[in-house]
């Protein structure tokens, strides 16, 4: 019941935030008030027992996405400039849409229904069979990386195309060399801020270490490569954020990135084709070892530990791309 | 002496405690004339509330694994809690937001 | 009670993914158009994560000798733990080409741009 009262006032808030988003027009804030929404949507999950959506949305939401929005708006602008009206013709289908949409859930089952809908097709399943099948605690962990296999390995290579994409449309280019009178703000970091750097450099293999026990401990509790990725992408950024571009892409080159990125896709794909040279399906990894269970917790960390590298990877260069930029 | 009861109390004194300073950060943060007096109150009670209720939550759970985690935590929130609003303060006072200060006193 | 509070879950995607929406649709600046449309996909992720919850229950994570425990749905999270990701990659994809656009035309207003394109 008070688990209830307390979803009831973080959704509530989530409202009051996002109508602040929508209503500001200094992009600035904006950003902010998206990263606190970030911070609610997680909180949110997390009362919805979905612990490992809450880590990945506190990670990527609350943390990457804030940095990559702040690094644009430095490329970009801090407001907008035309004041923006009230659009008639687009207020009235919005609103149109959500009379439809609170309609409609008169007729859903409540949250919480066991006896919705949802769960009485494979959820059970999975659920029965993950302990003598696969044998890992982590149901979500064995669903993302053995029982739809084939969908995270989808998912992997559309973050890996969206990566390209942004290094295609941004570039990784060198620094020019002398044609600069004062570096830029961005590149320097946070070298002449003593506090901040030092509490930075204290507490970041701290990070490190974190975002390798949540890759590695993935299996057995909330965790997997997807946050593995985010922390350790986190990680790096705030080393790039405290010691300056330059000193960064000194310590991770970009073909180091470059190989990340690919390498991870590469790694995930490749635990597919090697079932399928040992006789079985595609990502099939029960032929992975002499007994299947064996092969299937040799595969999934494999699998898991592609995922983490490349979205280590994207996130990284998609980072490195937009703050090595110079504002046009 | 039954030493349930005694952590049970101590527990609920440092929730309700916490609990109350996270209050008054909230409402300082409100009610404060300026960027700076706000990060104030939002930073200094925010930092100690957290430690209470994290502490309040501790004497509730067993000898586990979480207990260390706990641990961790709050040996973060007070290392990175002070950083985060310095910086915001730094980057404050190089972005030129002046603290107001009270007008100066007119001589008789 | 239980009825109202088991439903507004659902209440709040509808109104949060209304304002996405409509900040996608009608924001007159572009970033300010991938704030919208992020939003939009928060309220879409809110909407599964719901659905996943069982009464009584807690994470999908085993634990061996507690007889019997019920587990919330598994699979809505494993969908949208992967969407998050994605949805990451192709907003930093939109931002990309908003830097651009803004290194072509000086500005990010949709109707300045609109004007630049007709003259």
């Amino acid at each position: 019941m008070i688990l209830t009262v307390l979803g009831f006032l973080l959704l509530t808030l989530l409202v009051i935030v996002t109508g602040a988003i929508v209503r500001t027009a200094n992009l600035f804030a904006a950003v902010v008030l998206l990263s606190l929404f970030s911070l609610l949507m997680a909180a949110n999950f997390f009362l919805l027992d979905a612990a490992d959506v809450a880590l990945t949305e506190a990670a990527v939401g609350a943390g990457i996405s804030t940095v990559l929005m702040l690094a644009a708006l430095a490329l970009t602008a801090e407001t907008e400039k035309t004041a923006s009206r009230l659009k008639w013709v687009a207020a009235g289908t919005v609103t149109a849409l959500t009379l439809v949409l609170l309609y409609a859930t008169l007729s859903i089952p409540r949250m919480g229904d066991p006896s919705a809908p949802v769960h009485q097709h494979v959820a059970p399943w999975y659920l029965q069979n993950t302990p003598h099948l696969i044998d890992i605690p982590n149901v979500v962990s064995a669903i993302l990386a053995s029982f739809r296999g084939y969908d995270t390995l989808g998912e992997v290579f559309v973050v890996f195309t969206a990566g390209i994409g942004v290094l295609f449309m941004l570039g990784m280019r060198r620094f020019p060399a002398g044609k600069r009178r004062i570096p830029p703000p961005q590149t320097l970091g946070l070298k002449h801020h003593l506090v901040p750097r030092t509490v930075g450099t204290f507490i970041l293999p701290f990070i490190i270490l974190f975002g390798l026990y949540v890759q590695f401990h993935g299996e057995h509790g909330p965790g997997g490569g997807f946050q593995a990725g985010a922390i350790m992408a986190a990680a790096f950024i705030l080393y790039a954020l405290l010691e300056g571009e330059r000193r960064a892409l000194d310590i991770v080159p970009p073909r180091v990135l470059m190989l990340l990125l690919a390498s991870g896709a590469f790694l995930y794909g490749a635990v597919g084709v090697m079932c399928m040279l040992l006789g079985g399906n595609f990502l099939d990894y029960n032929v992975l070892a002499a007994d299947p269970v064996a092969g299937q917790h040799l595969g999934i960390m494999l699998v898991e530990l592609g995922v983490g590298v490349s979205v280590t990877g994207v996130l990284l260069s998609i980072y490195h791309a937009f703050a090595k930029r110079e504002p046009a | 002496m039954n030493v349930q009861l005694l952590i049970d109390t101590a527990s609920w004194i440092l929730l309700l405690s916490g609990s109350a300073f996270v209050f008054l950060g909230g409402l300082g943060l409100l009610r404060m004339p300026d960027l700076y007096t706000r990060m104030h109150a939002a930073s200094l009670t925010d930092t100690l509330g957290s430690l209470f209720i994290l502490l309040g939550i501790m004497l509730q759970m067993d000898w586990t694994s979480s207990l260390a985690k706990l641990v961790a935590v709050i040996g973060f929130l007070l290392v990175t809690n002070p950083t985060a609003t310095y910086a915001l303060a730094n980057a404050a006072l190089l972005a030129g937001e002046k603290p107001r200060t009270a007008p100066a006193p007119e001589k008789p | 009670m239980t009825e109202v509070l088991g439903l507004y879950n659902y209440w709040v995607f509808a109104v949060v993914l209304a304002l996405g929406l409509y900040t996608a649709a009608a924001a007159p600046n572009l970033v300010k158009k991938l704030m919208g449309l992020s939003i939009f996909q928060s309220a879409v992720f809110l909407l599964y994560i719901t659905m996943d919850k069982v009464e009584g229950g807690t994470a999908p994570i085993l634990r061996a000798g507690v007889g019997e425990q019920i587990y919330s749905n598994p699979l809505p999270q494993v969908l949208i733990l992967t969407a998050i990701v994605v949805g990451i990659s192709t907003l930093a994809l939109g931002l990309a080409i908003v830097v651009r656009i803004k290194e072509e035309y000086g500005t990010i207003e949709e109707e300045n741009i609109r004007d630049m394109d007709q003259s």
